[in-house]
Order: C-alpha cells, then sequence, then structure tokens
C-alpha cells in the first residue's frame, strides 16, 4: 500500500507504511526519525571537554579513559534501550493484534493480544506538558464484566503521530475489527 | 469465521497421507499434531486413536488429508483424498496440497452439511512443534491473580500449547517401529534421548533415598532434648548461622522427597533449590580453597587481636573525653563518673577476655573456616556473627545509653507539651551526646550486618535455575507468542509463523522467586532510622514471624 510522510507530535518527521496481506490481515509500521549525528557528536563533545577539564584540574588520567568507557557504553544502552527504530501494527481478524517495537540495536520487543481480550481500538487525547496529544490505544476487555475495561494499551508510544497518521491507522484497525462482528457464528461462549 | 489451520513445520516435507490432531471448535481452529502415511487400515487409524484420546485425554481424531506430490497434480489422488473423507467423517474435511517444491500451498474445505456455501478464509499458521511442547505458557500476572477465571474466557493460544503438551504420547512412535501406523512428526526420525539424562533418572533414586536417610539422622539429632536447653535454644535462635544451616537443611528435604513434582511450579523450585545450593556449595569451596593457602588464617588471627585493642583503645579516650568537658558543654559530674566508670570496665573485661583467647584463635578460625564447604551462604552468616559477637560490647553501652535516653525523651517529650514554646532546657541532655557517638558506630555495625544479611537473602532467593533456562532455553518459559507473516500469494491462504515469544527476566525473578526468612525488607530502612533516633531498641537478630516487644 505504500508509505507516507506525517509528522510526530514533536514536530519531527515519521513515516507510516501500511501493507494488506490478506482480507483479514494488515501491518501499520510508523517509522522514527534516526538518531541525528549532530546530536551524538554534540554530546560526546560536551562529555570529552568536561573530562579534559576534570583531567586538567586532577592531573589523572584514568579520567580520559572513564570519559571514554562511559560514552561507549551510553551510547550501547541507548541504541539497545532506548532508541526505537520503528513501531508497527500486526491486526489479524480472529487471531489477535501483535504489538512490536524494534530498536536501533536490532532488538524486537513483541506483544501479541488475542482477539478475546480485544473489546476496541480508540483514539484518546492526554494533556502533556503544555500540549494536548492524541494517541492510540487498545481497550482489553474486562473478563467478568462484558462492559468494563480491565487495562487500556497505548501504541506508538515513542513516535507519537498526530491525528491524522493515527485517523489513518484507526480506520484500517476498525475494518477488520468490524469483521468480527459481522460473523459471529463460532465465537463461542463470552 | 475465519477457519486456522495450526501446521507443524516438521511435516512440510511429509508425504502424502492423513491429517491427525484436535479440532476446537469454539475458535474454528484446527490443531494439526501429525500426518499418517499410506497405507493404512482405516480400522487401525480409529483404534489407536482412541486409545491415544484415552490416555492423553485429547481428543485426536481424523481432520483431513495432505498431499505432497512431486510432479503435476493427480488427478486419481484427490478423488481418492476426497473419498477418505467419506470414511473418516469430520466437519469439515480439510485438504490441504502442496505441489513440488513450491512454498505456497493450497488448502480447501468440504463441508456436507454447510448452510453458507460462502468460501471462508484460511489461515495457515506454522508452528516448531517441540518448542511448543516444551514450553509452559505463564499468564499474565494480572490475570494470574484473578479468582472469577472462567474456563471459556482462557486464552485460546493456551489451548493450542495444550495440546501439543499433552499429546507426547502420540510423539513416542518413530519410524523405525514395526506397527500397523506410520506417523509423521517432530520425533519421527527418531525419538530423542540422552544418556547423561537417563543415568541420571536411576542413579537419582537411591542417592534420594541415602540424602532422606541422612536428613533424618540430622534432623533427629537436632531435635535431641540436649540441645533444649535454656542457654542453648536462645543461642541457636540467636544466631543467624544456625537459622540459615536450618533452612538448607528443609531445602534439602524439599529435594530429596521422593514425590514427584506435580505441577510446573513445583517443578522450577526443586530445580531452582537443587541449583543454588550446587552453585552455592561450588562459591564455598572456591572461597575455602583461596582462604586456606599462604597461611592467610594465621594472617587473619594476628590482625585481630590488634584491632580489638584499637577500638578499645579509642573507645577508652573517647570515654575520657565525655568525662571531662566535651566541647565545652557542662555536664552532671556525678552522673558521668558513674557512666564512664561502669563503661570502661565492661571495655576493661572484654579486652581481658580477647587477650585471654588470643591463642586460640587461630585455631578455632581454622576450624569454623571449613565450615565454608557447606556454602557461600554459611561463610557469609558466621561472618556477620562473629562481627556480632566481637562489637557486643558496644552493644551493651548501646542499650544502656538508648534506655537512658528514651527515659529522658519521654519526660522531655512530657514536659515540652507543659512548656510549649518556652526555652529548651539544655541541662537536661546530658548523657545523650553520649548516646549519640556510640550511635554512630552502633549504625555502622548494624548496616554491615545488615548489608551482609541482604547478600545471604539475595543469594537464598534468587531462582538461578530459571535464569539459566531462560537464557539458554528461552522457549522453555514463555510469555505469550509472536507471528511472523511468511511470504504471500493471490489466492492461497495466509500464511503465518508462530514462534514463542520468552519470558522478561524480571517477570522469570518475580514468578520463580524462593521464599527466605530475612527480616530487612526494602521499607525497614526508614523505620530502622526512625527507632535510632527516638530511642527504642533495635534487635538486629530477629527475625520475621517472632513477636516484638
Amino acid at each position: 500500500m505504500g508509505e507516507r510522510r506525517y509528522r510526530s507530535a514533536s514536530g519531527a518527521l515519521v513515516a507510516l507504511r501500511r501493507r494488506q496481506h490478506s482480507a483479514s490481515c494488515r501491518e501499520l509500521a510508523v517509522r522514527c526519525p534516526r538518531l541525528q549525528l549532530r546530536s551524538l557528536s554534540a554530546v560526546t563533545s560536551a562529555v570529552w571537554l568536561a573530562a579534559y577539564g576534570l583531567f586538567v584540574l586532577s592531573e589523572n588520567s584514568m579520567v580520559l579513559s572513564a570519559a571514554i568507557f562511559i560514552t561507549l557504553f551510553g551510547l550501547i544502552i541507548y541504541l539497545h534501550f532506548v532508541k526505537v527504530d520503528q513501531e508497527s501494527l500486526l491486526v489479524i481478524g480472529s487471531l489477535g493484534i501483535q504489538v512490536t517495537s524494534s530498536y536501533a540495536s536490532g532488538r524486537e520487543s513483541t506483544t501479541f493480544i488475542e482477539m478475546g481480550q480485544v473489546k476496541d481500538v480508540v483514539i484518546n487525547e492526554a494533556i502533556h506538558m503544555q500540549k494536548v496529544i492524541y494517541y492510540l490505544c487498545i481497550l482489553l476487555q474486562d473478563p467478568g464484566d462484558p462492559q468494563g475495561v480491565s487495562e487500556v494499551v497505548p501504541l506508538f508510544q515513542s513516535s507519537k503521530p498526530r491525528l491524522d497518521c493515527l485517523i489513518e491507522v484507526y480506520k484500517s484497525c476498525q475494518e477488520i475489527l468490524e469483521q468480527r462482528k459481522t460473523a459471529p457464528q463460532s465465537s463461542g461462549i463470552k | 469465521m475465519v477457519l486456522k489451520v495450526f501446521f507443524p513445520s516438521c511435516c512440510s516435507s511429509a508425504e502424502s497421507g492423513i491429517l491427525i490432531g484436535r479440532w476446537i471448535s469454539e475458535q474454528n481452529s484446527a490443531v494439526i499434531l501429525a500426518v499418517v502415511h499410506f497405507p493404512f487400515i482405516p480400522v487401525q487409524v480409529k483404534q489407536y486413536l482412541s486409545e491415544v484420546q484415552r490416555v492423553t485425554k485429547v481428543s485426536v481424531s481424523v481432520l483431513g488429508s495432505w498431499s505432497n506430490s512431486k510432479q503435476e497434480k493427480e488427478e486419481s489422488l484427490s478423488e481418492f483424498l476426497e473419498d477418505l473423507g467419506t470414511i473418516f467423517s469430520h466437519e469439515p474435511w480439510i485438504q490441504i496440497s502442496k505441489e513440488g517444491d513450491s512454498k505456497f500451498w493450497s488448502c480447501s474445505t468440504l463441508q456436507k452439511q454447510s448452510n453458507n456455501p460462502k468460501e471462508e478464509e484460511i489461515i495457515l499458521v506454522y508452528y516448531d512443534q517441540r518448542k511448543v511442547m516444551l514450553s509452559h505458557l505463564h499468564p499474565p500476572l494480572a490475570t494470574a491473580t484473578s479468582t472469577d477465571h472462567k474456563a471459556d474466557d482462557a486464552s485460546k493460544l493456551s489451548a493450542v500449547f495444550d495440546t501439543v503438551a499433552k499429546s507426547k504420547i502420540l510423539f513416542m512412535t518413530d519410524r523405525y517401529d514395526d506397527g500397523p501406523i506410520k506417523l509423521t512428526h517432530w520425533q519421527s526420525d527418531g525419538v530423542e534421548a540422552s544418556i547423561i539424562v537417563e543415568l541420571m533418572k536411576q542413579a537419582s533414586v537411591p542417592a534420594c533415598m541415602l540424602l532422606t536417610f541422612l536428613l533424618s539422622l540430622i534432623s533427629g539429632i537436632c531435635r535431641s532434648r540436649v540441645l533444649k536447653f535454656w542457654p542453648l535454644s536462645f543461642l541457636w535462635s540467636k544466631l543467624s548461622t544456625c537459622e540459615q544451616l536450618g533452612h538448607r537443611l528443609q531445602h534439602l528435604q524439599v529435594i530429596s522427597s521422593n514425590k514427584k513434582a506435580q505441577n510446573q511450579t513445583q517443578l522450577m523450585r526443586k530445580a531452582n533449590i537443587f541449583v543454588s545450593l550446587l552453585i552455592d556449595v561450588a562459591l564455598g569451596i572456591l572461597l575455602m580453597s583461596w582462604l586456606y593457602r599462604k597461611n592467610r588464617i594465621g594472617h587473619l588471627a594476628d590482625t585481630l587481636i590488634p584491632v580489638a585493642d584499637h577500638v578499645a583503645e579509642e573507645l577508652q579516650d573517647l570515654l575520657q573525653w565525655l568525662m571531662g568537658a566535651p566541647a565545652g558543654l557542662k555536664m552532671n559530674r556525678a552522673l558521668d563518673q558513674v557512666l564512664g566508670r561502669f563503661f570502661l570496665y565492661h571495655i576493661h573485661l572484654w579486652i581481658s577476655y580477647i587477650h585471654l583467647m588470643s591463642p586460640f584463635i587461630e585455631m578455632i578460625l581454622w576450624y569454623v573456616g571449613l565450615s565454608a564447604c557447606l556454602g557461600l551462604t554459611v561463610a557469609l552468616c558466621i561472618l556477620s556473627d562473629i562481627i556480632a559477637l566481637l562489637t557486643f560490647h558496644i552493644y551493651c553501652f548501646y542499650v544502656y545509653g538508648a534506655r537512658l535516653y528514651c527515659l529522658k525523651i519521654y519526660g522531655l517529650s512530657s514536659l515540652w507539651r507543659l512548656f510549649r514554646g518556652k526555652k529548651w532546657n539544655v541541662l537536661r541532655q546530658r548523657v545523650d551526646s553520649c548516646s549519640y557517638d556510640l550511635d554512630q558506630l552502633r549504625l555502622l555495625v548494624v548496616i554491615v550486618q545488615g548489608l551482609i544479611h541482604l547478600l545471604v537473602d539475595l543469594i537464598d532467593s534468587l531462582p538461578l535455575y530459571s535464569i539459566i533456562l531462560r537464557l539458554c532455553r528461552s522457549y522453555r518459559l514463555a510469555a505469550g507468542v509472536k507471528f511472523r507473516v511468511l511470504e504471500q500469494q493471490d489466492g492461497k491462504p495466509l500464511r503465518l509463523l508462530m514462534q514463542v515469544n520468552p519470558l522478561s527476566y524480571g517477570s522469570v525473578i518475580q514468578t520463580y522467586r524462593l521464599p527466605t526468612y530475612s527480616c530487612y525488607p526494602k521499607d525497614s530502612w526508614t523505620s530502622l532510622c526512625k527507632k535510632l533516633f527516638l530511642g527504642e531498641l533495635i534487635y538486629p537478630w530477629k527475625h520475621k514471624g517472632e513477636k516484638q516487644d
């Protein structure tokens, strides 16, 4: 289906890619902006300048090697645990919804929510600092109470796309979720 | 509704035959367990399946047909396969066919009593049979505690995992068996077994019996009347070494019991205790081998006496300073002299005692160090007890000072209510500065003891076997599944690959942590400081479950 560009809540460019694998299976992936070389150089230079200043004061060369070690280690930790490259949503009608976050180091963290637990997919608004931002979330069914919601799972938390992108994702998801309402003959005892 | 077919990836290259598995009608999904090859006699197949059903309590039946043709599609074969649908009646009859080496299979269903002739969509989900069979699906921790958990709302995927796990007996026949039925599944090329595991299973029974016998002897000795007299029993309950040894004895009893573990949690607990004990003893022996080299015990004994002397000298200096005019404060001379002389006499007694023991210290340390072979935790507990015994006199000072300080604080607080707003009477604060300084030393000792206890608790409660399992065989501990979409082709069913999503390390530790006997949970550090300030006594050897007075 192709890729389109949108803006995130902070103004950076994000790209939404939609793929339709079959009539009841869709994949929606939002790609976050990459790590900028200039911010990386700025942080590294700041840390090394501070370390050099300390070295001049204390005459201890361990400070310099410690600064190099900290920079390397910090960068590895940041790429492996913090920096998200792509967040995707795979909706398989009658099986469930799979939420994947791929980090910059290649690590992927996946959660699969079965269709029986999904009550609905909605767009919510939240007040964050001085802004009002919109976010997409999955409402999970409360097993005891058919009208209740047991948990809210927010999606696209690192890329934070704006409302226009979220509306596209919402429409795609709802098309598949509606299919389960039109074919209830084997939905079992709920 | 969409039809979901769970197909084992090991059967992708199997010869043509019929598919057997379980049909879950509520979810409209078929879990295929194996492929039965031609030639077979339908009556024998039905007999075999009812046998399997009786043993495993899983409703295994013939679900459809599988045709793997190397050449062009053979018309006669497809008719034959359709006719099979009449012999093994199953609604719906699933037909999967693969041509040559093509990745894209065609899958269709035959519905005899279909009220809607519409073609329903089929999703083909491949799964790794061995991993799914060995994996244990952990429910999310939030739902595990819900009490009104109905069986119908159980996770759909847990039904798939259960089916494969319970059908172990189906996978026990391989192609070298001379039976009437020829199956293809993950073990059909030869049943997996390990010589080491079999040998260990054989050896474990007599080993367990021997261990149980020894443990009953030891616990009999421990329970004997001789050790129950009051001074001794008081001592045993206060020393942390005895507590730790009792704890370990209990662990050994759990491992050496003859009953097999009933469910997953019990099995993991046993395995965790076993691995933790093993590593503990290994580290203890390592520590022992390091300690007994180069006469380190002798050096330790030699430095112990001078350190005790040094501490005593510092304390004496401190008391002399306090008995005078500390920091220019004017004190109650008589009370100062009494308390100061009392404490000085204590120190004198203590130093004489240490000097009396000095020729035997090295021998005592040597023999006590031997007990490190029981485990690193025991060695750490002994260290903690030695520190407690060596600083006992400081604890006595602390008790006297704290009691007096407590009395003063009570008096002050009752007076405060009367004299609110007036100037604070400094003269009343006489002996308390002494308590503050002793408190610092006492605080240090308590912190060191607390750290050692925390370390012991950490080693005791860490589920090492679970962590190693999560590291090496991550598919055994499953938090859920993840799906990957494979290459698609128009007109063919949707192809997905189902993989096991392993549990995160935090959840592993939370689910399988072993219970401990500690009395230092995280939030008691603040209550510790509060007690110090208010003058309530701190009992460093009080354990969870004992009455606080």
